[in-house]
């Protein structure tokens, strides 16, 4: 790709980018939230066409317009938010929009799709369907897709911010294999470690400029060194990804979590004899790889899930009394924390409306000040209230909705996934945020980032196929070693 | 040459307000050669619809009278609409409407005080309508059933029932197998203004457009409604109580086609025939849809749909054009106009050169 540029109305998302793929290579393209990684890689895919510049192909010159054109070519794309049908099942998602004699013969398909899943360790149920899969399952749908149209350049829009370690060290196996196979790989990321270990090559980016393009092993002197050097070349800013966190010591139990057992979709035990308990004050991580549980826990905490056993309390009183006092930052921003259609002055008023209420009426006015007041509070980049929450970048929509829901000043927060998918700083804001929250409510963080749970949590639980396989204090070094294995459900490593 | 459709980022500034005018103006080029193939002159038949529909004070009343039962099931469709909840039964809750409204008047105005009858006929319209509307929303809030097709089927019953009251029990004994109800008592007509037909309807009409316009931007549960429409899991996630709101939804969509049902009846008809059920219902459909679910809208479109509705039978009278001719030209307005829309959010680029 040569000279690349792409203006949006007035934002200019890539000014000048020279990018260059070779055959059989993972190349890593980083840069912070709007640095134009996914508009370079959205031109690549045919999604948008550039205003300036051209795009080579093994030295031909090609023009595409469309996501198919670019299929054409060998160049797929699986997006940050994923391209799915809900009510479809894997193999009806896969095998969608690809040309074919009119009849189905869906059963071969399957069959297809399991051999090809197979063959790349990712295992998945070729018919159940996308609704009951967690978001990492999602994923390996997305990227089996890709490798079912057979690319040869597969361009991932952060693959890895919704994987726990262990899925994440499959990926890359699976990467690896894509690329012994001859094909390249593009990955777009913020996450510096993952970079270091999977890529040959790295192209830096910041406000839609080439920074730089490295070879890390050239580059690879010290383990800390090439980390610092790369994130101040993404953020043009020193970035502390440690965190200062001094423990708060309280004994009032906040949550009671108590033999817990709860139904998944497809009716068998998604949550299993699960018991914990929060205290005020505390950072409560549950941590484990997406799927296991996690999910239907948090849904039955919020009453959206009915229980099959056991019981949850607030403060000693049945949970579904106390609703009222707990805030929910949900995994999903866009499908479930927001309304992408409305405007952000809308969006404020989702879980806060009842504040809001003067008889049937909602007074627009005062809420309109509020929110001016926590846009600002919370550094959330927005031209106008009026604008839409589909067109925030993610970090600007996650911190709205943490300030949306901490401005209720909560007595329990429930976070899922908070910083999935966000750049460094924004991250490290809403940690910090995090962190300054404990001291006036009890925090349940659910993530699958093992990073962030050492930064903040208190305690940390580690779930496994709906099970608790421990729950390890943060003062605990010998329990931290174990986090790893017992992810993946080992639980014995003597 | 090629042809690009961009998607706007900002929405269209004023021009927005040209798309119907020139959707309307491309149907009317269409439409010449459709005049054209029936041989009869395309400037003169427009001139004459035109003049049909606007051409005198009478003659645009007329219009008015022809859009207020379209408005009120355009209301209907749109305020389900909002919830994405797919009405398709205006036109059973509208014949429910005007059967419930009618049954108070013959039945029930001689044993109340005169000033009351009229009240009591419009609350007995939207009810009629509104338990019609109950039906599929508790059967779609209870147990999930899809509520296009039982609002759909619904229809055929109402207008069954319509159809045995009046060829059996609420047939008038005096009217030579007519089949239809007595004539209402006079006290039941709802008022008519400046010698012409139109009547309260028009003002329940209006009325409902800017009760629900408020309703929607100004109230807590008008917003519920709209986060429901555009995020049902933001909307469970928020706490909101989608079963009932699905169910207020329905008994105000289902009540707003009664309404218009109700306003046929007593304001048009005087009795309960055959014409109640024209296919209103249906057209509501398409002008909530047309009207992008704004109630401002929905009443200019009903007036527009009004205007062609009237003129096109000016022209079939006035110059011999086949009534077929007159619903093509419908045909292609809507489709006109519908297409047009594309255009508010996407913009047309025509590229020449490469490819």
């Amino acid at each position: 790709m040569k000279g690349i540029v792409k203006n949006f109305q007035d934002v200019v998302a890539n000014r000048g980018v020279d990018f260059r793929l070779l055959k059989s290579e993972i190349h890593s393209l980083l840069g912070e939230n709007g640095a134009g990684k996914s508009t370079l890689m959205n031109i690549l895919s045919g999604f948008y066409l550039p205003d300036e510049g051209e795009i080579l192909i093994n030295g031909e010159k090609v023009t595409f317009h469309s996501p198919r054109d670019a299929l054409d070519h060998g160049i797929g794309m699986i997006h940050q938010h994923f391209q799915l049908v809900d009510n479809f099942t894997v193999a009806e998602n896969i095998i969608l929009g690809m040309p074919g004699p009119v009849a189905l013969n869906i059963a071969a398909h399957e069959r297809k799709v399991t051999e090809l899943s197979e063959r790349y360790g990712l295992a998945i149920d070729s018919r159940a369907r996308i609704w009951e899969l967690s978001v990492g399952e999602q994923q390996r749908v997305e990227i089996l897709r890709m490798l079912f149209r057979k690319v040869n350049i597969l361009i991932m829009d952060e693959p890895t911010s919704v994987l726990t370690p262990r899925e994440i060290e499959q990926l890359f196996v699976i990467m690896m294999r894509i690329k012994e196979e001859g094909r390249s790989i593009v990955f777009i990321t913020h996450k510096l470690d993952e970079v270091r270990e999977i890529s040959d090559y790295i192209t830096v980016l910041r406000r839609g400029k080439v920074m730089s393009t490295i070879r890390p092993d050239k580059v690879r002197e010290k383990d800390g060194v090439v980390s610092t050097e790369l994130a101040r070349m993404m953020v043009g800013r020193e970035v502390i990804l440690e965190i200062g966190k001094s423990s708060v010591k309280s004994d009032h139990t906040l949550l009671k979590v108590e033999r817990l057992s709860v139904r998944g979709d497809r009716g068998g035990l998604a949550v299993n004899d699960v018991s914990f308990s929060l205290k005020f004050g505390e950072i409560f991580a549950i941590l484990g790889v997406a799927g296991n549980g996690q999910k239907e826990l948090i849904e039955s905490i919020m009453n959206l899930r009915i229980k099959e056993n056991g019981q949850i309390l607030l403060e000693e009183k049945d949970i579904a009394e106390g609703l009222e006092k707990i805030a929910y930052i949900p995994e999903d921003r866009n499908g479930r924390g927001s309304v992408p259609d409305m405007s952000l002055l809308e969006n404020f008023a989702l879980t806060d409306r009842k504040h809001f209420s003067k008889g049937p009426y909602l007074r627009w006015k005062s809420l309109e000040d509020k929110a001016k007041s926590l846009i600002s509070q919370y550094n959330i980049t927005a031209p106008s209230l009026k604008m839409k929450a589909g067109q925030l970048s993610g970090g600007n929509l996650q911190k709205l909705i943490l300030a949306r829901e901490l401005s209720q000043n909560p007595t329990l927060l429930i976070a899922e996934q908070p910083t999935r998918g966000l750049d460094i700083g924004a991250t490290e804001e809403i940690w910090r945020e995090l962190l300054r929250l404990r001291e006036n409510c009890g925090i349940l963080l659910v993530s699958g980032d093992i990073k962030e749970v050492l930064s903040l949590a208190d305690k940390i639980l580690v779930i496994f196929r709906g099970q608790v396989m421990d729950i390890i204090s943060c003062e605990d070094e010998e329990g931290m070693e174990r986090i790893g294995p017992l992810m993946a459900g080992v639980k014995d490593t003597r | 040459m090629r042809i690009v459709l961009k998607k706007r980022l900002t929405p269209l500034p004023l021009s927005r307000h040209l798309i119907i005018p020139a959707a309307i103006l491309v149907a009317a080029i269409l439409g010449i050669f459709l005049f054209l193939w029936v041989e009869v002159n395309p400037f003169h038949a427009y001139i004459e619809i035109f003049k049909g529909a606007f051409g005198s004070p009478y003659n645009f009343s007329e219009v008015l009278v022809r859009a207020t039962p379209l408005i009120l099931c355009g209301l209907s469709v749109m305020v389900a609409g909002k919830m994405l909840i797919w009405n398709i039964g205006a036109e059973g809750q509208l014949v429910m409407g005007g059967v419930a409204g009618a049954g108070v008047a013959l039945f029930l105005s001689p044993h109340m005080p005169a000033h009351m009858v009229i009240p009591a006929m419009i609350l007995a319209g939207f009810l009629g309508g509104s338990i019609w509307g109950l039906i599929p929303g508790f059967l779609k809030a209870r147990f999930g059933v899809n509520e296009i097709i039982t609002s759909l089927m619904l229809n055929y019953v109402a207008i069954f029932w319509l159809e045995h009251l009046y060829f059996g029990p609420w047939r008038d004994p005096a009217g030579r197998g007519f089949p239809g109800t007595a004539i209402l008592p006079d006290l039941s007509w709802f008022p008519r203004f400046f010698g012409t037909r139109v009547h309260l309807g028009l003002i329940i009409g209006l009325a409902a457009a800017l009760l629900i316009w408020l309703v929607l931007d100004y109230t807590r549960w008008g917003y519920e409604i709209r986060v429901a429409g555009a995020n049902i899991k933001a909307a469970q996630y928020a706490r909101m109580n989608i079963t009932r709101n699905i169910l207020w939804i329905m008994v105000i969509s289902g009540g707003l086609a009664g309404l218009a049902g109700i306003c046929e009846t007593a304001g048009i008809h005087y009795r309960l025939q055959k014409g109640l059920a024209v296919g209103n219902g249906y057209v509501g459909i398409i002008i909530a849809w047309l009207g992008r679910l704004r109630p401002g809208s929905i009443v200019l479109i009903s007036i527009l749909l009004g205007g062609l509705m009237v003129g096109g039978d000016q022209v079939q009278i006035n110059i011999h054009v086949p009534s077929a001719i007159s619903l093509a030209l419908e045909g292609a307005i809507l489709f006109c106009v519908l297409g047009g829309q594309v255009f508010q959010d996407y913009s047309l680029h025509i590229r020449f050169g490469e490819r």
